[in-house]
């Protein structure tokens, strides 16, 4: 008998005769009972004063004008190599030219991990990826890294730069993963990101850019002309 | 605050823990232990000022009493439902993984679950495993296992990379080096780390810890982490962390091996919501963390970053024991959130390390009679004051006053068959309970009781002056010159 079919065995001799009753009306009342009439504007501002308070900052911008202001935010902080994933809407938009004038080189991921590591860990200022959605309650972004945008893009680089469309933005995780269904196929790694990594380990001091980003950038993007 | 005379299950099995303190301390131990720590005024204050630190922070994030009853009983019910069917959420949890291409094994005890990972380790050729924090790895000893092997296992987790360059254990599970000063931690740093002058600048020391294990994550071929919910319905492993070496280790190395109890399994996905909530607002008073991961297999195809492979290990290790109990199974619905211990008027006097266990405080005095059976656990259940704080602020409602004295009871009652833990009496004095029972019956008697009261008011001059503990700091106890029924009589 293996340990597996031991251990089941232990467990099904005295596990309860009908389990419980399923608690999904408990948690829809938990959560139908704090739900918000909110427009997207009120949500992106829960949602903007929630990762503030974690320490990114945030830019609303007009879909329009992002890659332009991504461009003038890696001049303004210095990135002199971007890591992106060109096959991305997103991605196709960056414009070579527009970042050399700022003394940024975009670099397209190429090959595998293991082909670039060290350019990775040792030469790449910042990565940019595009977010899934975001968490208004808790300032949260979601993230699903994808063939085209790999998942150390925003875990590596010591600056994450993210793109985030407004409408997107749904009030709890728990509305997020109902919404669009996320039991009925997620990605090998999703991720919901609150903040440049962080530490409170020593003498309960908080201290950012444990091992993962030291900064994190939201570039919010709406229809509805909101200003920065 | 080491180990006097390390004695511990694992030496018991061969496997000494040279020059650290390891899992378990005997009992003796455990009162020398608890002496020392309540005689270290440094250390009081320095729990005490952490503790009132949490609990501030931790009331801060539930301002809405009625969204923390809601959240907290919701929390209870998907708990308790997970672990009614528990054997089959298991069974669903292991076949979509595996759908997913990551390979799930099965131990019952600690040396089941390293061999495991000492033999995928060895197929890999691996020098190095890097891991996230995982407090089931400190009950199966990993890093000691790897290391007899000659296979390095580093802590990537800032607090955990300070005690195991201390040579030390974890003093809590949230935040394992609290019981350390940054200047403690700036010593070590400048006595450890190769190149490092001392700096007690707390950003300084992280970038320190940050450049060192940044290496160790290039290189390490494997990656080690916990799991704080496994989802059966999506075959998901879901990791709560602030620092992103949690991500670091599943991500970076070609294989990442996880390793979990068995009971942290859920239903389905969106049972995970509430949960992940109520567990960083209890543990560390934060609204969300910084990082949660949810996992459900290797790299694919067509992807070009993340594991090759990717395995889980779940481990029992005495759980299938506290689940038979109706009773004893709530300790299976911990989530791990420390918030106990947070709370714990006795785990604030005292540390972590005093317990000598791997799982400190309230929440460690109910699991670790499971895993270490009571022969060897039966003085913890006894480190409470039975002020039910640890019950108050469990986010998921265990009631932990309940069951420690269920376990002081199972400890201290006469030895019987089929007992429902391993070790039950194992603080069994016929003595005792000869007396007790002599006790018991004199006061069911209103005749006995009446002339055992009068015969001990009359002869209250033969009462011992030492009393056993009582008396080591206040004055003996005697029988009053007078009963309350004479005094009564008198007054009347």
């Amino acid at each position: 008998m293996s340990a597996r079919d031991r251990i089941l065995a232990k467990l099904r001799a005295n596990a309860p005769q009908s389990p419980l009753p399923v608690p999904t009306s408990q948690l829809d009342a938990h959560y139908a009972a704090r739900k918000r009439q909110e427009s997207t504007l009120d949500r992106l501002a829960r949602f903007r004063t929630g990762i503030e308070s974690f320490h990114a900052d945030v830019h609303v911008t007009l879909e329009e004008s992002w890659p332009e202001l991504l461009a003038r935010l890696c001049a303004e902080k210095g990135v002199s190599s971007l890591l992106y994933g060109a096959a991305t809407p997103a991605g196709e938009r960056l414009d070579a030219a527009a970042f050399a004038a700022g003394g940024t080189t975009l670099r397209p991921w190429a090959g595998q991990v293991e082909d670039i590591k060290a350019d990775l860990f040792h030469k790449v200022d910042a990565g940019f990826t595009q977010a899934r959605g975001a968490i208004a309650e808790t300032g949260t972004l979601i993230l699903w890294p994808s063939p085209a945008e790999p998942r150390t893009l925003s875990l590596v680089p010591p600056i994450h730069f993210v793109l985030l469309d407004a409408a997107t933005i749904h009030p709890t995780f728990f509305d997020a993963l109902r919404a669009e269904n996320w039991a009925g196929g997620l990605p090998t790694n999703a991720l919901l990101i609150s903040g440049p990594s962080k530490t409170a380990d020593i003498q309960q001091t908080l201290a950012y850019g444990a091992h993962g980003p030291k900064e994190l950038i939201v570039l919010v993007t709406t229809r509805e002309g909101a200003t920065q | 605050m080491n180990a006097p005379t390390p004695h511990t299950v694992h030496a018991a099995q061969g496997k000494p823990a040279a020059g650290q303190p390891i899992a378990f301390v005997s009992a003796e131990a455990l009162r020398e232990r608890v002496h020392a720590a309540v005689n270290d005024d440094h250390l009081r204050s320095s729990f005490r000022g952490a503790m009132d630190f949490l609990m501030a922070k931790r009331a801060a994030q539930f301002p809405d009493e009625s969204e923390l009853v809601s959240l907290r009983s919701l929390s209870e019910a998907i708990r308790q439902y997970s672990l009614s069917k528990l054997p089959d959420l298991l069974e669903q949890l292991e076949a979509n993984l595996t759908r997913n291409g990551v390979h799930v094994h099965w131990a019952e005890t600690p040396d089941e679950a390293n061999a495991i990972m000492l033999d995928i380790a060895r197929r890999h050729q691996a020098k190095l495993i890097v891991k996230g924090k995982s407090m089931v790895s400190e009950e199966i000893e990993f890093n000691h296992a790897m290391e007899a092997a000659g296979i390095g296992a580093l802590e990537s987790d800032m607090g955990e990379y300070i005690v195991q360059l201390a040579g030390e254990k974890p003093s809590h599970i949230i935040m394992p080096a609290i019981h350390k000063t940054k200047e403690q931690i700036a010593t070590l740093f400048a006595e450890k780390v190769p190149g490092v002058d001392y700096t007690d600048n707390v950003d300084a020391l992280i970038q320190i810890g940050r450049q060192v294990l940044r290496e160790k994550f290039e290189q390490a071929e494997i990656g080690l982490s916990g799991v704080n919910f496994a989802v059966a319905e999506t075959g998901t492993l879901c990791l709560v962390e602030n620092e992103g070496n949690g991500r670091m280790c599943t991500t970076v190395p070609k294989v990442h091996i996880a390793i979990t109890g068995i009971e942290k399994v859920v239903e389905k996905l969106e049972h995970v919501a509430p949960l992940y909530s109520i567990l960083t607002r209890s543990a560390t008073g934060q609204a969300v963390s910084t990082y949660f991961n949810l996992i459900s297999g290797p790299r694919k195809a067509d992807e070009k970053d993340g594991p090759q492979e990717v395995h889980l290990v779940l481990l029992d290790n005495g759980r299938s024991q506290a689940y038979a109990d109706e009773q004893l199974r709530k300790t299976l619905q911990c989530i791990r959130c420390g918030a106990c211990m947070n709370h714990c008027p006795v785990y604030t006097r005292i540390g972590g390390h005093a317990y000598g266990t791997t799982y400190p405080g309230p929440i460690g005095k109910i699991v670790s009679p499971h895993m270490m059976g009571l022969e060897q656990t039966h003085l913890l259940p006894t480190l409470s004051t039975l002020c039910g704080a640890c019950g108050e602020v469990c986010p998921v409602k265990i009631p932990i006053p309940e069951l420690l004295v269920r376990l002081r009871g199972e400890a201290q009652s006469a030895p019987h068959a089929n007992p429902a833990m391993v070790g039950q009496g194992a603080g069994y004095k016929p003595l005792v309970s000869f007396a007790w029972r002599m006790w018991a019956r004199i006061y069911a008697q209103p005749g006995a009781y009446k002339a055992f009261s009068w015969l001990a008011s009359r002869f209250r001059v033969f009462s011992p002056s030492r009393q056993s503990g009582w008396t080591v700091a206040r004055t003996p106890l005697k029988p009053a010159p007078k009963r309350l029924r004479d005094m009564v009589r008198e007054r009347h």
